[in-house]
């Protein structure tokens, strides 16, 4: 496999993995891995690094929703314009365009299901391109980024095994 | 206490090294296991959906002695594709549950009472048994780390294996990682046909092979029809506990087995062949996936006993390495164990000459990994 591959797969399944850690993963030596994180990051392939939070391990509220959008597009707005305009909104935190019976699909997360709704309503709906939207109100996660939220983590393997 | 009693046979197979370390183990709440023999990873959905589908279809029922036909062809078909090697699913391939079965099979099939099987030293801890309850006698040749854990011409013929009717061949390894690429087989090969010796080679962990394409022995001149191969869907589908293995081989071979199997077992479980048919046909991915996490783990924990200055050979295959350790490999592990939680297997148990080694498996996630790696280094230290 390419030391690049090998490299974000390591970061995909732990992007605080220490430097010296992803060095003895990959084989590469430790000046090798900080100079390739740095291009990959520089060339945009690593857009950011964030957490896999359980939120609901938290007293503060979250909430959030998959929203699905139907837009209509002109000769001079096309899917990249509006996506544009919705991306810049801090509510959305993904945004996809999808194939099937919606064009967009927009995760959306505040602190509370009455935030989104008045999202939705006051800043979505009102997007000229923008003729229908439906909301999915998360009501509990499963999974996120390749993590089980509520996996069992215990080891039932025999403890030593031929 | 009224008392059965046991077959001579049976109290010629000394208790299993490995029982006492998991007993042991099994007694603390702390420890973090290397001493396991399979994967972390569960068998791909595809795989199990396929179990799964079985038996809503009320697909409950024995099959064929050797093993569902399609099942059959599909392990005919894999083989021939990567090894260029092709075998009559009718009369060349065996499904077994699991290798172990296979090879007890396989024993019980080629050996006569007295026979001499010889078979890689360290290794497999079910061989031995194994010869001694087909009433044949053990050959132990000795492998070496300066010659990276391989079987050589030479170490043949030093433990008297020309007398041997039988070698027992496992490449990759179990316990030391070694591989033996094709040039290191050729001596082997030549030994085996010069002096008449059938083989029987366990490759399970044949696609554990790391940087470099594994052989398989029956693949070079002459070899095919001395050898039976043995392979499953344990490690490389991490499909352990559905235990379903596979024996290719000359027809004739193949039917000895298949006369006791279908004795003894009558067919492998049914379930488990449906999810072994999915996981040939559909699991490649799943598969590559896995081996990219378990060569990162390789790379980690032989980087690890490189800084911690354990002498660690370079092992390229199956989930296992197999450091070097001051003084009784058994007294360091009990020591590793009780001082740090940390569960190892003693290389001792695999044969003699594993003596002053461990087998450590890194069949766990990263951060067990480097707890242990830790937890180790402070025991060396």
């Amino acid at each position: 496999m390419e030391p690049k591959r090998e490299l974000l797969e390591a970061l995909c399944a732990n992007a605080r993995t220490e430097t010296a850690d992803l060095a003895r993963q990959t084989g590469l030596s430790e000046s090798e891995v900080e100079a390739t994180i740095a291009d990959l990051e520089g060339e945009g392939t690593i857009r950011g690094y964030q957490a896999i939070v359980d939120w609901d391990d938290l007293d503060e509220g979250h909430a959030r929703a998959a929203v699905e959008l139907n837009v209509t597009l002109d000769r001079e707005t096309g899917y990249g314009e509006v996506s544009e305009r919705l991306a810049k909104f801090p509510e959305v935190s993904s945004l996809h365009l999808v194939s099937g019976n919606y064009d967009f699909l927009m995760i959306v997360e505040a602190s509370s299901v009455r935030k989104i709704s008045r999202f939705v309503s006051e800043k979505v709906a009102p997007v000229p391109e923008v003729t229908q939207t439906v909301t999915h109100f998360v009501m509990e996660t499963y999974k996120e980024g390749g993590i089980e939220m509520n996996g069992d983590d215990d080891d039932d393997r025999l403890s030593v095994s031929p | 206490m009224a008392r059965v009693r046991t077959s001579e046979r049976v109290g010629r197979v000394p208790p299993s090294g490995i029982r006492k370390f998991f007993e042991l183990a099994e007694e603390r709440e702390d420890v973090i296991s290397l001493g396991v023999g399979e994967p972390d990873f569960s068998a791909p959905w595809a795989a199990r959906d396929a179990a799964i589908a079985s038996l809503e279809r009320g697909q409950t029922s024995y099959t064929a002695n050797r093993g569902m036909r399609e099942l059959r062809e599909a392990i005919a078909d894999h083989c021939a594709e990567r090894y260029a090697l092709d075998y009559d699913p009718g009369e060349e391939v065996l499904v077994t549950t699991g290798v172990s079965e296979g090879v007890d099979v396989a024993l019980r099939a080629l050996v006569d009472s007295g026979d001499r099987v010889a078979m890689v030293d360290p290794s497999y801890v079910s061989y031995r048994p194994g010869v001694l309850l087909a009433d044949g006698e053990p050959l132990p040749v000795r492998t070496r780390e300066d010659e990276q854990f391989r079987l050589t011409y030479e170490s043949l013929d030093r433990a008297g294996a020309s007398e041997a009717d039988l070698l027992i061949l496992c490449y990759p390894n179990n316990p030391t990682g070694a591989v033996m690429r094709e040039e290191h087989l050729e001596p082997v090969a030549e030994f085996c046909r010069e002096h008449d010796i059938r083989v029987l080679s366990d490759e399970i962990y044949a696609d554990l092979t790391y940087e470099g394409e594994h052989t398989s022995i029956a693949t070079l001149e002459g070899m095919r029809e001395r050898t039976i191969v043995f392979n499953g869907f344990s490690k490389a589908y991490a499909m352990t506990g559905l235990r379903l293995g596979y024996a290719l081989g000359p027809s004739d071979g193949i039917a000895a087995m298949n006369r006791i199997h279908q004795y003894s077992m009558l067919s492998a479980p049914t379930t488990a062949q449906h999810a072994a048919l999915e996981a040939l046909e559909s699991c490649d991915d799943d598969v590559e996936e896995m081996v990219g996490a378990f060569n990162r783990r390789r790379r980690f924990v032989l980087s690890r006993f490189s800084e911690m200055g354990l002498d660690c050979f370079e092992a390229q295959g199956a989930f296992y390495v197999f450091p070097e350790v001051p003084g009784d490999d058994e007294a360091f592990a009990e020591g590793l164990l009780e001082d740090q939680g940390v569960a190892v297997v003693p290389g001792s148990v695999f044969g003699e000459a594993g003596e002053g080694h461990l087998r450590v498996s890194y069949a766990s996630g990263l951060p067990q990994l480097k707890e242990a790696m830790n937890r180790l280094e402070a025991f060396v230290n």
